[in-house]
């Protein structure tokens, strides 16, 4: 073993000092060959094939797609490259990382730079890029040395200098292109992705015609630059959001600017994509308005919005209000938000796309090399030019895309295919569309995944009942209410009357933890996915469903492992005790909420589970009175139901989903629960409980809401939740749905609730707006949410039954899973809503349905209107789109009113319209529901 | 931050149960009574024994045993940024009073009453683990002065990060947050005289870590016999060839 140091300097802090670290070099580090007969080969994947491959830094970064592909195997990746992937670019490097350790990829990591004989040292007024560049070469000669004749060792490489000196060195060498032509799979041509220096031939041929292709964007500004730039407060640093409803606007949100920045047009927004930061420089006060005339260059300026589900709370309709605010900017004149453009990029957030190709004249010859365009499902997201062989074959499917570059003279990025999902409109390819665009991982579970489950048939072990830590519940009369068809059960209620006159009340959990163990690859997998995902025809599980649908599901009849809360109430609701334990149950009846229901109401039936039934739902009902006297907020969100064909799996039906009282007596418990254990959790863990919070709308928030309450003349006092609760009960119109709209509205002025670790707030911000309750958290569904898991694992290291992993007992630790789950739940409550959008769709696709709608907002040129059967919510113009001139209407956006110029019909804000909805597709492969006004 | 990779390497090109390279050097401040250098990898440390003699300050003399005092400080250029570190802040304070209590309980002052036994060391260059090779150092120093003690005293230092015990963390792994456990023992009589630890761990993995660190401890031990052996062969030849 030899010992070499490595002498480094550094940069911290913009100080300059010297960093020596040791650097130790090896002579036990295998090749990884399986043929090697000097090497260690127990770790060994790569086979005697014909050839190995060595790529180089920049092939891992640009081709990763390719890479991916199974058909690409026995690769050699080098530490230097790893590293050198590591420092550029984070995620290209998680994903290499995913394919070397799946051992059947046959992708080995060398360890080049700790070899005896593959370090070598930069010499003298040697490049950095030099250095590495020379070290793939010497480790692929020593690669090839050292396996003799028993392979050919090929590096990889598109840069040109690179391959000259390989060839010089006697290495065999190959650009991307080339190898994979050689390969013989010109399905693969397809993932390669365009390299810049292979663009530059073509560029450098029109730079002497300058005139055939101009320059259609500015030129992003140096680094050095823009950090003098933001030091000095010229330049503004901020995440760019594309508006939802119009791609050619765009928001920069600047700290130092304290307002949002406006982004005009494509042209401002010079190349950044939805989510990059970047850095956004002020254009002055005089061109301060949204200067219309940008968009109208675009070619494709389809700047409407389109009709969705109606948003449920103000994440989703933040973006909609910006753009009312910019439009009320336009016609009044000057504008208070400032205007920017992009004059560079720090972070790309390039992912990739889920989308179809732009149809035209398909070129002539199969096979031949077509450029077509691609479009986004995502409207955000610009059209991106690819180069496909296999054009005519890809034109009606849904394809994933991958950028690659974006020059200056491009009117569009440039990228490669990755992949294709299936036929455009076919229900299940646009399922999986909506999957891959929320990020979800709907892959089957891994074996070693399923390793983790308990054997099937599972029942309770006979030892599990001595154990003192497990209490045995069985001859309690335990049942759990639920939707019909619901096969996840992870809650059960008992409710007992005691010998005192009170009430003995259980909150049973399903004990998910006892099968879920921290850190094995079933937990990591949950701890992944987050939260499970419904969609309209199906359901994505968290974990696998023998877990979920048989060992933890509570169903009637058998004995369940549980996690108890069990309370001992007076009949007026107080809560004298509570205790929390683990248990085995045995449910006596799993009850539909429809079920309970007609137990409850059906005044004949007096057995002892109805008489449960019954004292339970008036508990609940005082529980309920009580916390609505807190300032709870009885909110509504137009949540609805489709009726699925089995066989088709096409919707037949929508509507409303109906809430019954058993459905509040559920809740009620369940939300007692999740308050008590939060509580439990947070005086044994102050530091790294997990808890969830909804944080207090600001007044601005309320805005919209309050602009409509005025324009139809009821007052809401929005001082707190309780005054809010209070003056919405007060709002009751001459109808009975309108106490609803407004409620839905209110709704949609709050953000969502997110999950956070306590250590990281003062207690006042734990506070759950919603509920009033100044602590909360979830742990009522442990088989659909991995928040709940955490919160089990940490209420039984409370209790003293386990011991917390130490990963549960950091902070930071915490907070990082917090924050997954907040993206994760956000992703899948998207990917629902997206799910029943589609289903919407297919839904009227060939049934234009006439139906009442209710005005939410009156625009310049049009009404929103929310049709309350459907759920569904979007703009009916009334003012013709091309002339843009208002022929027959008065639009008065200040007190929310429309009338007609004759004077015929007048309309005003939450009134109501009937309409037409029906599936119009004014662009190919985009299909969008339009709601036309019937007079 | 990944400190051991998947191939098993940390980022110096150890594995985690491999120490840095250890040497050792006797002798070299001619003035003291005892003198030893001792580098683990980058960590380079210096120290110097002088003593027994009569105690300067009166009223600290100890009627039955030695009084050994300890002072420790770090060199000006022995970090990245030169700062003066020197004596007296907290930590070399903390260090000081360890390393003295740490080789009190090797040396037999019950031979030496009355008298005072003075340790210098210094760090010279610090790249993690200088709590460990400071107490080799003062031990190789101390017998090569000549002092009786029951044991040699040797030291080494060994972690738990990304889920693995690491033994001899140099500085990246030490500011890596994560617990360091410094371990030193008599490697004959096979007894602990010093045990620490930063950060918090779980009681499972202690016992692992703390194993580990006592196994390079008796390495660290091992070489430094040897060291000494060497030593005392060559004065031996010095002898018979004068």
């Amino acid at each position: 073993m030899l010992k070499n140091k490595a002498f480094v300097k550094k940069n911290r802090g913009g100080r300059v000092f010297k960093v020596v670290r040791e650097h130790y070099l090896r002579d036990d580090i295998p090749c990884g060959a399986t043929f090697c007969s000097s090497c260690d080969t127990s770790t060994a994947n790569l086979v005697a094939a014909d050839r190995l491959v060595v790529v180089d830094t920049n092939v891992v970064l640009h081709q990763m797609d390719l890479l991916e592909n199974p058909a690409f195997r026995n690769v050699i990746i080098l530490s230097v490259v790893l590293e050198e992937v590591k420092n550029k670019n984070l995620s290209a490097y998680n994903r290499l990382r995913n394919i070397c350790a799946n051992r059947s990829r046959q992708f080995f990591v060398f360890s080049n730079e700790h070899h005896r004989e593959t370090y070598i040292k930069a010499m003298a007024s040697e490049s950095v890029n030099d250095r590495n560049d020379r070290a793939i070469r010497v480790a692929t000669q020593w690669f090839q040395k050292h396996l003799g004749d028993a392979c050919t060792v090929v590096l990889l490489t598109n840069d040109l200098d690179n391959r000259t000196k390989a060839n010089a060195e006697g290495i065999n060498v190959f650009s991307v292109d080339h190898f994979v032509q050689s390969l013989g799979k010109p399905e693969l041509l397809d993932l390669v992705a365009r390299s810049e220096s292979e663009n530059a031939t073509p560029m450098e041929i029109e730079d002497s015609r300058p005139s055939k292709r101009k320059i259609i964007y500015s030129e992003h500004k140096p680094m050095s630059e823009i950090t003098a730039g933001i030091h000095q407060g010229i330049y503004h640093q901020g995440k760019l959001r594309v508006n939802r409803y119009n791609p050619f606007q765009a928001y920069v949100g600047s700290e130092s600017v304290g307002d949002e920045i406006l982004v005009q047009g494509r042209l401002n927004m010079n190349r950044a994509f939805d989510g990059d930061v970047v850095v956004v420089e002020l254009l002055p006060h005089e061109s301060w308005q949204g200067d219309m005339t940008m968009i109208a260059e675009e070619e494709d300026g389809d700047g409407d919005e389109r009709v969705g589900l109606a948003p449920d709370t103000s994440d989703e309709a933040a973006v909609n209000k910006a753009d009312e605010a910019s439009e009320k900017a336009t016609t009044s004149g000057g504008s208070s938000r400032p205007n920017g453009r992009v004059i560079g990029i720090i972070k790309r957030n390039w992912r990739a796309y889920c989308g179809s190709l732009e149809p035209m004249t398909t070129p002539a010859g199969a096979g031949s090399v077509a450029n077509a365009l691609f479009v986004s499902a995502d409207r955000r997201i610009p059209k991106i030019r690819i180069q496909t062989r296999q054009f005519g074959n890809l034109v009606d499917k849904r394809i994933v895309v991958s950028v690659d570059s974006w020059d200056l003279n491009s009117r569009y990025p440039s990228g490669h295919y990755v992949k294709t999902v299936g036929k455009i409109g076919d229900r299940n390819t646009e399922s999986e569309v909506l999957l891959i665009e929320n990020d979800i991982n709907n892959r089957p579970f891994s074996d070693q995944v399923l390793a983790c489950l308990p054997p099937l048939p599972w029942s309770v072990p006979a030892e599990a009942l001595h154990d003192p830590h497990r209490e045995d519940l069985r001859n309690l009369r335990v049942f759990s209410v639920d939707p019909i068809g619901c096969k996840d059960i992870d809650d059960a209620l008992h409710c007992t009357l005691l010998p005192t006159g009170n009430y003995q009340v259980g909150v049973h959990i399903a004990d998910v933890t006892s099968f879920v163990h921290p850190g094995t690859p079933l937990d990591i997998e949950a701890r992944e996915r987050g939260t499970s995902v419904y969609l309209v025809e199906r359901r994505i599980d968290m974990l696998p469903k023998p877990l979920t649908e048989d060992v933890c599901s509570l169903r009637a009849d058998v004995e369940r492992f549980v996690f108890s809360v069990i309370w001992e109430m007076s009949s007026e609701a107080d809560i004298i005790s509570v205790r929390f334990t683990k248990g085995v149950i045995k449910s006596s009846a799993a009850l539909s909420y429809v079920e309970a229901q007609a137990r409850m109401d059906d005044s004949r039936m007096s057995d002892p589970l109805t008489t449960d039934l019954r004292n339970m739902n008036r508990l609940a009902k005082v529980l309920r009175q009580r916390r609505i006297e807190r300032g709870a907020l009885t909110l509504a969100s137009p949540e609805v139901k489709f009726e699925i064909d089995t066989e088709t799996h096409n919707p037949l039906d929508v509507g409303m989903y109906q809430v019954r009282e058993s459905n509040h007596m559920v809740e009620e418990f369940m939300l007692l629960a999740n308050i008590s254990v939060a509580k439990k959790i947070l005086s044994s863990f102050p530091v790294f409980s997990l808890l969830r919070r909804h944080p207090t709308p600001t007044p601005k928030m309320f805005e919209p809401l309050l602009k409509i309450a005025s324009a139809v003349g009821i007052k809401l006092d929005i001082t707190s939740s309780m005054t809010l609760a209070n003056t919405l009960d007060l709002a009751v119109g001459d109808d009975p749905y309108f106490n609803k709209l407004i409620r839905i509205l209110a709704t949609r002025c709050m953000t969502q609730a997110v999950y956070f670790c306590s250590g990281e707030l003062s207690p006042p911000e734990f506070q759950h707006y919603g509920l009033a309750s100044a602590i909360y958290t979830h742990f009522t569904s442990p088989i659909r949410r991995y928040a709940d898991v955490i919160v089990h694992r940490l209420l039984a290291a409370a209790l003293d039954l386990e011991k917390l992993s130490p990963s549960l007992r950091d902070k930071s630790e915490v907070t990082k899973i917090a924050d997954n789950l907040n993206y994760r739940h956000r992703n899948a409550q998207m990917a629902g809503r997206a799910s029943v959008e589609l289903h919407t769709l297919i839904f009227f696709r060939n049934r234009p349905t006439d139906a009442d709608a209710r005005i939410v907002q009156i625009r310049s040129n049009g009404l929103i209107v929310f049709v309350p059967k459907y759920g569904i919510e979007g703009p009916v113009f009334l003012v013709d789109k091309a002339s843009k001139s208002s022929t027959n209407w008065i639009m008065n956006e200040e007190q929310q009113c429309a009338n007609a110029r004759d004077g015929s019909t007048k309309y005003k804000v939450l009134d109501s319209v009937k309409i037409r909805i029906q599936v119009v597709e004014p662009q190919p492969n985009r299909p969008k529901l339009e709601l036309t006004l019937l007079a | 931050m990944e400190f051991v990779g998947p191939e098993g390497l940390r980022l110096d090109g150890r594995r985690p149960l491999e120490m840095r390279q250890l040497h050792a050097e006797l002798g070299v401040v001619e003035n003291a009574n005892g003198s030893a250098m001792f580098e683990m990898g980058n960590t380079k440390v210096i120290a110097a024994v002088y003593g027994p003699h009569e105690v300067h300050n009166r009223s600290q003399q100890l009627w039955d045993r030695a009084l050994v005092r300890c002072e420790y400080s770090m060199a000006a250029f022995s970090t990245g940024d030169r700062r003066r570190k020197g004596k007296g802040n907290r930590r070399s304070t903390e260090i000081s009073l360890v390393i003295r209590q740490t080789l009190e309980a090797a040396i037999l002052t019950n031979l030496m009453p009355k008298s005072q036994i003075d340790i210098y060391v210094q760090v010279l260059q610090a790249d993690g683990g200088t709590r460990s090779a400071c107490i080799n150092a003062a031990a190789l120093a101390l017998a090569e002065a000549g002092i009786p003690m029951r044991d040699l005293v040797a030291s080494c230092a060994a972690g738990y990060l990304n889920g693995t015990p690491l033994l001899d963390l140099n500085y990246v792994e030490d500011s890596g947050g994560g617990p360091d456990v410094t371990v030193a023992l008599f490697p004959k009589v096979d007894k602990v005289s010093l045990l620490q630890m930063d950060s918090k761990m779980p009681l499972e993995h202690f016992e692992n870590v703390f194993q580990l660190a006592a196994e390079g401890a008796k390495a660290a031990a091992r070489y430094m016999r040897e060291v000494l052996m060497e030593n005392t062969q060559n004065l031996a030849r010095l002898v018979t060839a004068t």
